[in-house]
């Protein structure tokens, strides 16, 4: 009986065992999109599909350069495509400034032939500048005071403010032969009408190299080269993506080929690639990629025992996170000494640096009136104790583990941390609520040069007087910060832009209102025999470049 | 009998009711609300941003008056959209209802087919060595957590042997004979039904076990074989008719429960089923598809209990619908 039912595996295995064609790619996730329309949330895994079949105006390359997509020319000051105005006067009084910029769209086709217009352009901005459609962040798009259409692939858009990144156009086209019709019926229903979701294999839906055509809802996406491309023509006939949510089951995919590439950005955990590296160094290339996501502490500092920086400053010269990255990520989680990336075009190497340091941790506490050990714990002279709540997200095993290092390296100074645990909505609730008393461990996504207002900017300390809005969890208020902050922002020179973004990092590791931990690396795990793929470790991610991804011998 | 119906219909729809403003008000009251957690996804997200889509989610109305403004539409048919997938809630629970009836049902099949005659067999072997073994395999796969099983198929016959594919569903493209594409389901369907029927085989081989000896101990089972009825008439035509009914009861409502209840299985193997999008939809805050989740798990019950119930009078004469026996 035994011996029939491994026989008839064999003959079903052979009956089907996929030869899979040189011009095909399998491709593994570990998330399942929801929405696909580009302007209605904003989800890793539908825009690492997306990137496929459409573009962004503008983007950040690999090396974190601004370059155009589906544009022809980036507009700059330098250029003159990019020219500071006054703006007229909007009854308030004073004068404001504003910037245009002249912008080409590239020659690109939607998949039912529809050249990609300028009429394209305007319905986005319409969608989402309009109150009821649904889009998640509309600040950008209120920005835009106005698009002057030139003719079919050329306008000017008017911006309301001068900032730095005034230039960074990541607007994700909708296709308004398609879309317009049913936004102008109900706005309100938009976002549950839009065809994108009600015909998501519509080819008028794609302009770049790939289409979609088909999708399995939660299991896979196949795409096919869209013949209306007019870009340099992808290597690949066909992609799958697959959807396995668990990463073990992603990774026996990948060892068994069911799956050729698990997508570094949403694939295989970092542990789960260190111990893959040890086992398949010959079959697969290896990149760690230090991505701009910021892993980090915030403290609370409305709770008494944090409000004192050189308790906040002890608590981190007394983590040891060399010693945390070596053991536990083998070295390739590089340690972070402020929200700004090395990899940052921004970066200031200036700024000032914490060592793991026990006694100088004890001197700064003893300092800040934290003298008295008892059991191990160290009081102030009201008889507080130094005991202080972290919570982290539950589930999350290596910030679980992270957290008990962390506990037991701060025992060593008199420090007592109690660990909690939330499901990720209940911990984001009680971020944005700010009801965690004392730490709260988690990661944070940062763009290419991007200030950081959202998470220092004092009018940004989430309320109920502004919706509990803002991600400045700590409370933290420093005017010089704000002003710092405010004048990155508008700069326009590179050069004086990097002073103000050093003075922001010098205070942040001054005053630690956030404590840094590491920049999480995306392991990539790639096939010998797959070429072109280059991680960017930021947000525009690796499949904006997925026609030059190709198998090699 | 139609009365009967009649009156286990309106339990079931008053059932459903309570259900549906239990679930509502309990999902409601769950910490974080699906702008929180934008916002936390999203820096960019000013206090206007969530203000607005507070209203246009109605978020910022009371959580009584939300229920009632849902139930209102559902009475008409229109259970509401799903906020991650911007489609009506049936639309995305379809397709994973059938994927889940799919593997819960083959499964629920195979373990029942198995699990009846091994029951039988070792009650009718009492402290036997058969009885043993089998006792062993039932607490062994009573015991084994179903992501271990999972992983250890998934280790030997995908990564190791490479004969079944580890996970997803079956890849059917336009021009594949129907016989290629009903191997390639099979293939892809083997794994998963494997796992979730061991997990259930130990169950219901154990009560059916039980059951059958509580009836071999009866009077007339003893008369049956005084008589010189010979053992297999004993076992299948006394027996196990009488000890049908309360496994009958363990199976139905078992049933209704692996429609929401094989998350594990659906998560390990990549399957697209009820159980993961219910789950998910509650971590993602998406009221309208963990609502109407539930409530069909909660229907799947409720009819499992219902056929239950006609079951016995058909197993058991004695037992009649109208309470006039």
């Amino acid at each position: 009986m035994m011996l029939r039912l491994l026989l008839l595996l064999v003959a079903l295995s052979a009956l089907t065992a996929p030869a899979r064609a040189k011009d095909e790619l399998v491709l593994g996730m570990n998330q399942s999109p929801g929405t696909w329309n580009p302007l209605i949330s904003s989800m890793l895994a539908k825009s690492l599909i997306t990137n496929m079949t459409a573009r962004p105006l503008t983007a950040y390359d690999a090396s974190s350069r601004l370059v155009c997509l589906a544009c022809t020319d980036l507009p700059t000051i330098e250029n003159g495509k990019a020219r500071v105005i006054d703006l007229p006067d909007d009854g308030k009084g004073g004068s404001r400034k504003g910037i245009e910029l002249d912008l080409e769209l590239r020659e690109l086709r939607w998949g039912d032939g529809v050249p990609v217009s300028v009429k394209d352009v305007a319905f986005t901005i319409e969608v989402g500048k309009h109150p009821l459609s649904g889009v998640a962040s509309s600040e950008g798009y209120r920005r835009i005071l106005k698009l002057d259409a030139k003719d079919d692939r050329r306008f000017t858009l008017t911006i309301d403010r001068v900032t730095y990144d005034y230039n960074s156009m990541g607007l994700s086209l909708l296709p308004s032969h398609i879309e317009k019709p049913i936004f102008d019926a109900n706005p309100a229903e938009y976002r549950n009408k839009t065809a994108f979701d009600t015909d998501s294999t519509n080819p008028g839906l794609a302009f770049g190299p790939f289409r979609k055509v088909e999708i399995v809802p939660g299991s896979r996406v196949t795409l096919e080269r869209n013949p209306t491309w007019t870009g340099q023509a992808p290597h690949f006939k066909r992609i799958v993506i697959k959807i396995f949510e668990n990463t073990a089951s992603l990774e026996a995919n990948l060892l068994s080929g069911n799956i050729d590439y698990a997508l570094g950005e949403l694939g295989l955990s970092l542990d789960q690639a260190l111990a893959f590296e040890k086992r398949h160094k010959a079959k697969y290339d290896f990149i760690y990629k230090p991505a701009l996501i910021y892993e980090h502490i915030d403290t609370m500092l409305d709770n008494k025992l944090l409000a004192d920086r050189r308790v906040r400053q002890a608590i981190l010269t007394a983590i040891d996170r060399k010693a945390i990255s070596d053991k536990l990520f083998e070295g390739k989680q590089p340690v972070a000494e402020g929200p700004i990336s090395p990899l940052d075009p921004m970066y200031s190497p200036a700024a000032r640096r914490y060592s793991y340091d026990p006694a100088a941790a004890r001197k700064l506490l003893d300092e800040a009136g934290f003298a008295d050990i008892r059991n191990g714990v160290r009081h102030n002279a009201q008889g507080e104790r130094l005991s202080i709540d972290m919570t982290t997200t539950a589930g999350n095993r290596v910030r679980e583990l992270v957290a008990q290092v962390i506990q037991s390296q701060l025992r060593q100074v008199g420090v007592e941390l109690r660990i909690k645990t939330d499901p990720p909505r209940i911990f984001s609730e009680s971020l944005n609520r700010r009801q965690f008393t004392g730490l709260a461990m988690y990661a944070w996504v940062q763009q290419p040069g991007g200030v950081p207002r959202t998470i220092l900017k004092s009018t940004e300390v989430p309320s109920a007087a502004n919706g509990w809005s803002g991600q400045n969890y700590p409370g933290y208020r420093n005017p010089d910060m704000d002003k710092a902050l405010d004048a990155a922002e508008r700069e326009l020179d590179v050069e004086k832009r990097r002073g103000f973004f050093a003075e922001i990092q010098r205070l942040y590791v001054d005053d630690l209102p956030v404590l840094p931990l590491f920049f999480r690396v995306d392991p990539f795990v790639i096939p010998k025999q797959l070429k072109g793929v280059v991680p960017t470790g930021h947000l525009n991610s690796s499949t904006l470049w997925i026609e030059q991804w190709r198998w090699e011998d | 009998m139609t009365r009967y119906l009649a009156s286990r219909t309106v339990e079931v729809i008053v059932t459903l009711v309570l259900m549906s403003f239990v679930v509502y008000l309990l999902i409601g009251l769950m910490p974080g609300d699906p702008i929180d957690q934008m916002i936390a996804g999203d820096p960019k997200m000013t206090s206007e941003d969530a203000a607005r889509l507070r209203a246009l989610y109605g978020l910022d109305r009371p959580l009584l008056a939300r229920y009632l403004a849902w139930a209102g539409e559902a009475i008409q048919g229109n259970f509401g959209y799903s906020r991650s997938f911007g489609q009506p809630v049936l639309a995305v629970l379809w397709p994973r209802l059938l994927n889940t009836l799919v593997l819960a049902g083959t499964a629920f099949v195979i373990a029942t087919a198995v699990a009846l005659p091994l029951g039988i067999w070792a009650a009718s072997r009492p402290r036997s060595i058969a009885d043993y073994l089998i006792n062993l395999v039932c607490f062994a796969g009573i015991s084994a957590p179903p992501f271990w099983v999972a992983l250890l198929l998934i280790t030997l016959f995908a990564v190791g042997l490479g004969w079944l594919p580890a996970g997803g569903m079956a890849d059917i493209r336009p021009g594949t004979p129907w016989t290629a594409a009903l191997v390639d389901h099979a293939r892809h369907l083997m794994l998963p039904v494997i796992t979730l029927t061991l997990v259930q085989l130990g169950a219901y081989t154990r009560f059916m076990r039980g059951a059958m000896i509580e009836v071999l101990r009866q009077d007339y089972i003893r008369t049956a074989r005084a008589k010189g009825a010979p053992e297999g008439q004993v076992l299948w035509g006394h027996a196990f008719a009488n000890a049908l009914a309360p496994v009958l009861t363990i199976l139905a409502l078992s049933f209704g429960g692996l429609l929401s209840g094989a998350l594990i299985t659906e998560t390990m193997f990549a399957w697209p089923g009820m159980g993961k999008a219910i789950y998910q939809a509650i971590l993602d805050n998406d009221y309208n598809l963990a609502l109407v989740g539930l409530l069909i798990a909660t229907l799947a019950t409720l009819a499992g209990n219902l056929l239950a119930d006609l079951a016995y009078v058909w197993v058991d004469p004695r037992v009649s619908l109208t309470g006039n026996a």
